[in-house]
């Protein structure tokens, strides 16, 4: 079973984001990069595949030079092979652009599976992977909970609202993983030296045949005109009660009169 | 800006879903603008009983598709009827839920399509002839403006709970059109769909959250939280430590990993408001936080912070409210 796995490097949101005074982005300057926190769970996911069933680990990233670092956890994690797409002229791709790309270089290796991250925690977008899934002309399902494999098709549970869909899927599909597929392994020191030596393909836009009049800023359907930071709440009323009595009293009186809920 | 503004309807066995009625109202908007029409449509089995409140909520138009195929979701037969129906009678804008099914199919219907898409949209608006929506990201440290490019189909994938409900006016009625659609089998098969039985009302469409952090202590004591919300006719959610600990299941989870919620109120029980759960709650219109920490971060964004011990307050406030509840 081969798998391929496709992985974002975000920055770490557990730290400061500041937008710039000019509206035009978020200041990169201080920023933590790091492995997308679902795409850790796709790379455990994959690893547990293969682990099973044999085949290999490749992980592919579109993202600028600083972005081989995540290709590097992944390998350091257990993947074997990593593919960089690295162009300037992705700089403006919107989500479809990028996952046309993506299948681009996925369909140059062998996949029986395709797995993504349910999102990316820096656009919050969920769209790469059911986009990529189109453009292979492959099945998918998105935010999987569990996944099973013989040989011909996958068995895979979706958390829907109020429940959860067992769907049985033929192979090749793409899937994007929730967290509570599977716990992600750490990478092991030994782990992580190998993976200093392992080499990065290098591709560009040019090596897939596509050019930024296709997938780059040019091509995009949506584009971010501007960010800014989100309002800020007005924080109201904290008080120390001296009853519990009191404490419900007052809620109540908020959820009647504020809030008018009662 | 040319073209009607399509609204894709969350259903339950042909009874709509509130967030049809958000969408149907913000689609009222955005149509009167230009003077084109409010399209429904929905996909499914026995869809009649829908045409009535469809064209009372807004709709000039109700398309209706009705095949076996659509009888459950899949990507495939969703996204080819979708896609179809489009390309055929070229909206200027299509608002698709963010539901479970819908961020599934939408991207997928965007590519078939070549039409741009924006998910989690909070706002939409149109500004100098272009459309834009507003979005969070970065764990709604920062808001984003996305511009649509071109003349449409635009897609945008709405979260629940961001619009007013479309109000009803009685005796208003829309042209229903049955249309054909004759999807080929889905790839996917759904072999089952097991329902989790605690709904009351559901966590995203709920107009009180009660939501249990690690406070609590064991999973027991969510039993407090689940009295109090059937006081309040509330859904009960979670920060993520008593997911982590398997006092309840991920679907309760809110935050960055988690269910996004804008309730009317939000109330956090023993919950200190760290950024990744602000993430998935701070939308909400107010917030109440019970925590017995002073300097809780949760205070700096409530509306109301009540500084005291959980235990004693929440079976204070289920009583009270009940008590409020008969005199009314
Ligand atoms: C990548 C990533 C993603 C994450 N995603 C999410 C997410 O989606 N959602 C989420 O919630 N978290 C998420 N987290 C975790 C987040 O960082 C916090 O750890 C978590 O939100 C803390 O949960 P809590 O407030 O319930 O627990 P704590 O921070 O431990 O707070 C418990 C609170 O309860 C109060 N308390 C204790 N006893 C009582 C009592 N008897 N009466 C009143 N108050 C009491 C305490 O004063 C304290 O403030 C994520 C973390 C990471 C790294
Ligand atoms: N630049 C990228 N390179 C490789 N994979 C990506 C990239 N962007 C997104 N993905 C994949 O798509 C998933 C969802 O991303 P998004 O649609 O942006 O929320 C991520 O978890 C990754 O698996």
């Amino acid at each position: 079973m081969n798998v391929v796995v496709c992985i974002k490097q975000v920055p770490d949101t557990e730290q400061p984001i500041r937008v710039r005074p000019d509206g035009s982005g978020i200041e990169e300057q201080g920023l933590n990069w790091i492995l997308n926190y679902y795409d850790e769970h796709a790379v455990e996911e994959a690893l547990r595949v293969r682990e099973r069933h044999g085949g290999t680990v490749t992980v592919v990233c579109a993202g600028p030079p600083r972005a081989a670092e995540a290709l590097r956890t992944a390998l350091a994690m257990g993947a074997e092979e990593a593919v960089h797409l690295t162009d300037p002229a992705l700089e403006g791709a919107d989500h479809l652009g990028l996952a046309r790309a993506l299948a681009q270089v996925v369909a140059q290796l062998p996949h029986d599976l395709v797995l993504c991250g349910r999102l990316a925690t820096d656009d919050n977008a969920s769209v790469v992977g059911a986009a990529l899934a189109e453009y292979l002309g492959v099945p998918h399902a998105t935010a999987v909970s569990k996944l099973e494999l013989t040989q011909e098709r996958a068995t895979v549970e979706r958390e829907v609202e109020g429940g959860v869909e067992v769907l049985a899927v033929p192979l090749p599909a793409v899937f994007t993983v929730e967290r509570t597929i599977n716990e992600p392994r750490y990478p092991t020191l030994p782990g992580i030296m190998r993976a200093k030596r392992k080499e990065i393909r290098t591709l560009s836009l040019q090596d897939l045949g596509l050019g930024p009049a296709e997938v780059g800023g040019q091509a995009a359907r949506v584009r971010y005109a501007r960010f800014d930071p989100p309002p800020r709440r007005q924080a109201g009323e904290v008080i120390t009660p001296d009853s519990p009595e009191e404490a419900a009293r007052k809620v109540a009186d908020f959820l009647q009169h504020t809030a008018k809920v009662l | 800006m040319s073209g009607d503004v399509w609204v894709v309807i969350d259903h339950a066995r042909a009874e709509l879903r509130r967030i049809s009625l958000e969408l149907l109202g913000k689609g009222r908007e955005l149509a009167d603008a230009p003077g084109s029409r409010l399209v429904a449509v929905a996909l499914g089995r026995e869809l009649d009983p829908l045409a009535r409140p469809l064209g009372e909520h807004g709709a000039d138009v109700v398309l209706l598709a009705d095949h076996p195929h659509l009888e459950v979701y899949t990507a495939d037969a969703y996204t080819e009827v979708l896609s179809q129906l489009v390309r055929e009678r070229a909206p200027w804008l299509v608002l698709i839920p963010s539901t479970a099914w819908g961020r599934d199919c939408a991207p997928r219907v965007a590519v078939r399509l070549g039409a741009g898409i924006s998910t989690d949209v909070e706002d939409l608006w149109v500004e100098s002839g272009q459309l834009r929506a507003r979005r969070p990201m970065y764990t709604r440290k920062v808001m984003a403006t996305v511009q649509y490019v071109g003349a449409g189909p635009h897609l945008a994938v709405v979260l629940p709970k961001v619009f007013p409900p479309a109000p009803r006016q009685e005796g208003r009625s829309a042209a229903v059109e049955r249309v054909e659609a004759a999807p080929s089998a889905p790839r996917t098969q759904v072999l089952e769909t097991r329902s989790v039985k605690r709904e009351r009302v559901s966590l995203t469409e709920a107009e009180i959250v009660v939501s249990g952090g690690r406070g609590l202590r064991g999973p027991e004591n969510f039993a407090l939280l689940e009295e109090l919300a059937a006081e309040l006719g509330a859904a009960v959610g979670s920060s993520r430590p008593p997911v982590d600990s398997g006092w309840v299941s991920h679907d309760y989870e809110i935050g960055q990993t988690g269910k996004t919620v804008s309730p009317t109120v939000y109330i956090a029980v023993g919950i200190s408001g760290a950024p990744q759960h602000l993430a998935g709650m701070s939308g909400s219109k107010y917030i109440v936080a019970i925590n017995k920490d002073p300097n809780a971060p949760i205070f700096q964004v409530a509306s109301l912070g009540i500084v005291a011990d959980l235990f004693q307050v929440v079976p204070k406030l289920t009583e009270e409210v009940r008590r409020r509840k008969a005199q009314a």
